[in-house]
């Protein structure tokens, strides 16, 4: 079948309607928020029409410095682990035969659809002093009594490395689904053990991949809004707790807009930066 | 090879890091008495028919189920003449329509979850349960949208050519060779949205939180105001519907190729 | 005894036997190729010879040691795969240095060698080209060099020349071929050409159905097919079934084959003769009458095809013998007894 361009009214009839809704229910809402965040606050949660910089003046701060970075540090720390974790599975998961591969896809999704609310709720009951892990390394004699290992840094960060590990999982698969098997086979035909090939051969082949998965998970998990809230303490807070706080609880729409803002910028530079990477000659075709 | 040992128990690790609360929530789940220990004392489903027989849960279930269905079908009417549009036409300027439709998918959710808040606020429909449907429907077409590219890349353009040699226009192309090539992409591309929106919390709670509650919305108040086993039940519940509907997915399409793998033949 | 041999070698995949009891003897220097149609296990066998298959059962043995348990990487032999898996993050001279890095050579006398063995496949100078540069056949040259990089004792080719055309895929043959002479190295190539086998192996290894259906000589395979698989399966054939006669000589269609015996014991047969020793005369002045169903005229050769009492033979002949007929004349056909091969049902 030829493809054509879309010349008549009719030809072009299938389009508007998507076009409409993407128009009316997303680039119009996007264009609020960046109008609210140039808003004037006024008392009460409400705000008029102005175009006043107050709100994106508050990221001077050094409460509004530390919940940045510590966000960023925390997305990256999730993004690593998660990558680290993810590699060796998902090539594993590859040589497995097809059944397995469903089987383990399945799975994936579900844990991956899992509302983070039930994530959250979930490790926060494995790390609880009732029903925890605790209570496993108490009968193991590991440890003397069960403790609650929650809230925390490190509660957070393992709830966080849940949730996204599933979708580095996900991101990866397709990549080493298609890395040509050969590949590793001939640097062992040339004298290199498995382990050696893995290094040699299989992660430099996919370093672009790699590195567009660190960045995807990333933004990913910059999103996470529910689990620092109840996996850890105030100090753990992101900016999309932040985000939300402001909006919902203090009534600050345009601050919350401006933090956004900031935020789509952010992300949207990491995306860029991805596209760029995954636009580069790729090497595993 | 790899040793075997390593390759399974790697695997077997990461089961288990992955399976590990989900199996403490089933534990607590069953707990006889309203408490979350785990191992369970003594054993009892009354959570699980809680959900369905409690006024407030069922009223969230229907409320979670409706907006599921209702947006799902939403996003597939959005993706579905997207997708062909892109498939049959030149047309590069319509990208920019395929960008915004994955757009949502790839930014930080909160920030589509305060676009929606800041618009539906300002047009004075703040709180309407349509406006979740609308909501979910457009955060979530990027999946219809993505399934239903990938079915329309592999369709062979000569069947419509052939069809067309047979004396087929357009439209009867359309209903007689690629909606029924279409049709398992078409299906999975609802079964995904339809489970995430299931399980999705932000963007409901930003358009709808003080006026109707979803399960995950449920949930998150329930874990501020004192823990009930019938949280972990819900939980438990989602898990097996989500593992049941992808299940489905896969017995049905092909699943390595959804997710982007290009190879479908049995190893 | 020097060299590979194959004892009892045999893989199972589940209920599927791909490689069923394969014996083989190859000497040091000998150019072999395992040639037969897809799925007939000649990859698997050669998958097993390199170490990246487990034999379900017997042994590998070369120089007198058993290397069935050997792992690929302690191997030291070469491979060139049907997808050549150059590796694409690599240069062409680290590609073929890669074997060399490995074992720890210095660097100089890396470079040194990797030059040394692009010099030997005809493209000096390449080294720093990044492989996505190269064409098909340069490619191909790539992957040789970088599996003789480190002077393999056994040097084996998947399928090598698969992906080039078909000009190009001749010339690699007469040139891989004379490579091999030079080096006198142990080869073994995969290959369902069986032009490519003719024209480069010292040893054919036909196979069929995961067993060796016949090893020899090409021109032993072509003129003495062991059985009717191998006919049929180098070059074109005509096999007819023949039966014994009173005095114990073979009868086509009715008539005698003058010359030709059938073996005691043996009441019916098939016999296999090449189109190009059957020979056409004025009719009824032949042993058998048949009509002309066709004639193809290929410019080089002529093909006539000739229904016999209900089998369809065909004969080639040079255009300057071309038969004076054209389709529905009758015609005579002679077999001549020494170009005939007497096959077992």
């Amino acid at each position: 079948m030829r493809r054509e361009p879309a010349r008549t009214l009719s030809d072009h009839l299938p389009v508007i309607f998507p076009a409409l809704m993407l128009l009316v229910f997303f680039v119009i809402p996007f264009g609020i928020m960046i109008a609210v965040s140039f808003f004037q606050r006024e008392q009460g949660g409400f705000y008029t029409p102005d175009f006043v910089l107050s709100n994106y003046a508050r990221f001077l701060s050094s409460f509004f410095g530390g919940v940045l970075s510590f966000s960023l540090l925390l997305a990256m720390a999730v993004a690593v682990c998660c990558v680290v974790l993810a590699f060796p599975f998902t090539y594993f998961l590859t040589c497995r035969t097809r059944r397995v591969q469903i089987a383990w896809l399945v799975g994936l999704l579900s844990v991956l659809s899992l509302s983070e609310v039930i994530i959250g709720f979930a490790w926060s009951t494995l790390f609880s002093r009732t029903a925890g892990i605790s209570n496993l390394f108490v009968a193991l004699g590991l440890m003397e009594q069960p403790t609650a290992l929650l809230p925390g840094f490190g509660a957070v960060l393992t709830g966080m490395v849940y949730q996204a590990l599933p979708y580095t999982i996900l991101v990866l698969y397709p990549a080493l689904v298609r890395l040509e098997p050969t590949l590793l086979e001939a640097s062992r035909t040339l004298g290199a053990s498995p382990l050696r090939g893995f290094f040699d051969i299989v992660i430099p082949a996919l370093r672009n991949t790699i590195v567009a998965t660190l960045i995807m998970v990333f933004v990913f998990a910059l999103g996470s809004y529910l689990l620092p809230q109840i996996l850890g303490r105030p100090q753990h807070w992101t900016l999309s707790v932040l985000i939300t706080d402001q909006a919902i609880y203090q009534s600050n729409m345009p601050f919350a807009a401006a933090m956004a803002v900031f935020l789509v910028l952010i992300s949207l530079a990491l995306v860029g930066l991805t596209l760029l990477v995954g636009g580069r000659k790729d090497l595993t075709a | 090879m790899t040793p075997a040992w390593i390759r399974n128990g790697y695997m077997a690790l990461i089961a288990l890091f992955l399976a590990a609360p989900l199996v403490v929530v089933a534990g607590v789940s069953v707990n006889a008495k309203k408490t979350l220990l785990f191992p369970p004392e003594g054993f009892s489903f009354t959570w699980y028919t809680d959900i369905f027989t409690q006024n407030d849960w069922r009223s969230a279930l229907f409320a979670s189920v409706g907006l599921a269905a209702l947006s799902a079908a939403l996003a597939v009417v959005i993706a579905l003449p997207l997708a062909w549009f892109l498939w049959r036409r030149v047309a590069p300027w319509a990208r920019v329509f395929q960008f915004l439709g994955v757009a949502p998918f790839l930014l930080p959710p909160v920030i589509t979850a305060l676009g929606f808040l800041s618009f539906w606020a300002t047009g004075g429909f703040y709180g309407e349960p349509w406006t979740a449907v609308i909501s979910h429907a457009i955060f979530f077409v990027t999946l219809p949208l993505v399934t239903l590219s990938l079915g329309f890349a592999s369709i062979d353009r000569s069947l419509v050519e052939a069809a067309a040699t047979m004396g087929a226009d357009d439209a009867r192309v359309f209903r007689t060779v690629v909606v029924p090539l279409i049709t398992p992409y078409l299906v999975s591309g609802y079964a995904f949205a339809f489970v995430l929106s299931l399980n999705e919390y932000i963007v409901a709670y930003m358009t709808v939180g003080f006026t109707l509650e979803t399960l995950p919305i449920k949930i998150f108040n329930a874990l501020r105001y004192g823990y009930t086993p019938t949280m972990a039940a819900v939980s438990i519940f989602f898990v097996v519907i989500a593992a049941v509907v992808f299940g489905l997915v896969a017995r049905y399409g092909d699943l390595p190729r959804l997710l982007g793998a290009w190879s479908s033949e049995d190893k | 005894m020097s060299g590979l041999t194959l004892e009892a070698v045999s893989k199972q995949f589940g209920d599927l036997t791909a490689v069923d009891d394969v014996t083989l003897s190859v000497p040091h220097g000998t150019f072999v190729c395992l040639l037969g149609p897809s799925g007939c296990g000649k990859t698997t066998l050669l998958r097993m010879i390199a170490g990246l298959e487990d034999p379900s059962g017997g042994r590998l043995v070369l120089d007198n040691s058993d290397i069935t348990a050997v792992p690929t990487h302690k191997r030291d032999f070469g491979m060139v795969f049907q997808s050549l898996a150059l590796f694409p993050h690599l240069s062409v001279g680290e590609n073929i240095a890669y074997a060399l890095r490995i074992r720890g050579t210095p660097k100089a006398d890396q470079a040194k060698r990797v030059e040394e063995l692009l010099e030997l496949v005809h493209l000096p100078g390449h080294a720093d080209r990044p492989v996505s540069k190269l064409s098909g056949g340069q490619r191909q040259r790539v992957a040789i060099a970088r599996a003789l990089a480190v002077s393999p004792r056994l040097f084996l080719l998947d399928e090598p020349l698969s992906a080039l055309d078909a000009k190009l895929r001749e010339a690699m043959q007469v040139e891989l071929r004379q490579l091999q002479q030079k080096l006198g190295i142990t080869t073994i190539v995969v290959t369902h050409d069986q032009r490519e086998a003719m024209t480069m192996a010292d040893l054919v290894v036909v196979m069929g159905e995961g067993r060796i259906r016949q090893a020899a000589p090409p021109v032993e395979i072509y003129r003495k097919p062991a059985d009717s698989f191998v006919a049929d399966f180098i070059g074109s054939t005509n096999l007819l079934e023949i039966a014994r006669d009173g005095s114990g000589g073979a009868i086509f269609a009715g008539k005698a084959i003058p010359g030709l015996a059938l073996p005691s014991g043996l009441d019916r047969a098939r016999l296999s003769i090449r189109p190009e020793d059957v020979q056409l005369t004025a009719p009824g002045n032949g042993s058998l009458t048949g009509r002309v169903t066709f004639l193809r005229d290929l410019g080089g050769t002529v093909e006539t095809f000739i229904k016999v009492a209900g089998t369809t033979l065909t004969a080639v002949s040079t255009p300057r013998e071309r038969p004076d007929v054209t389709a529905g004349d009758d015609i005579g056909v002679a077999l001549p007894a020494e170009a005939c091969v007497v096959l077992k049902e």
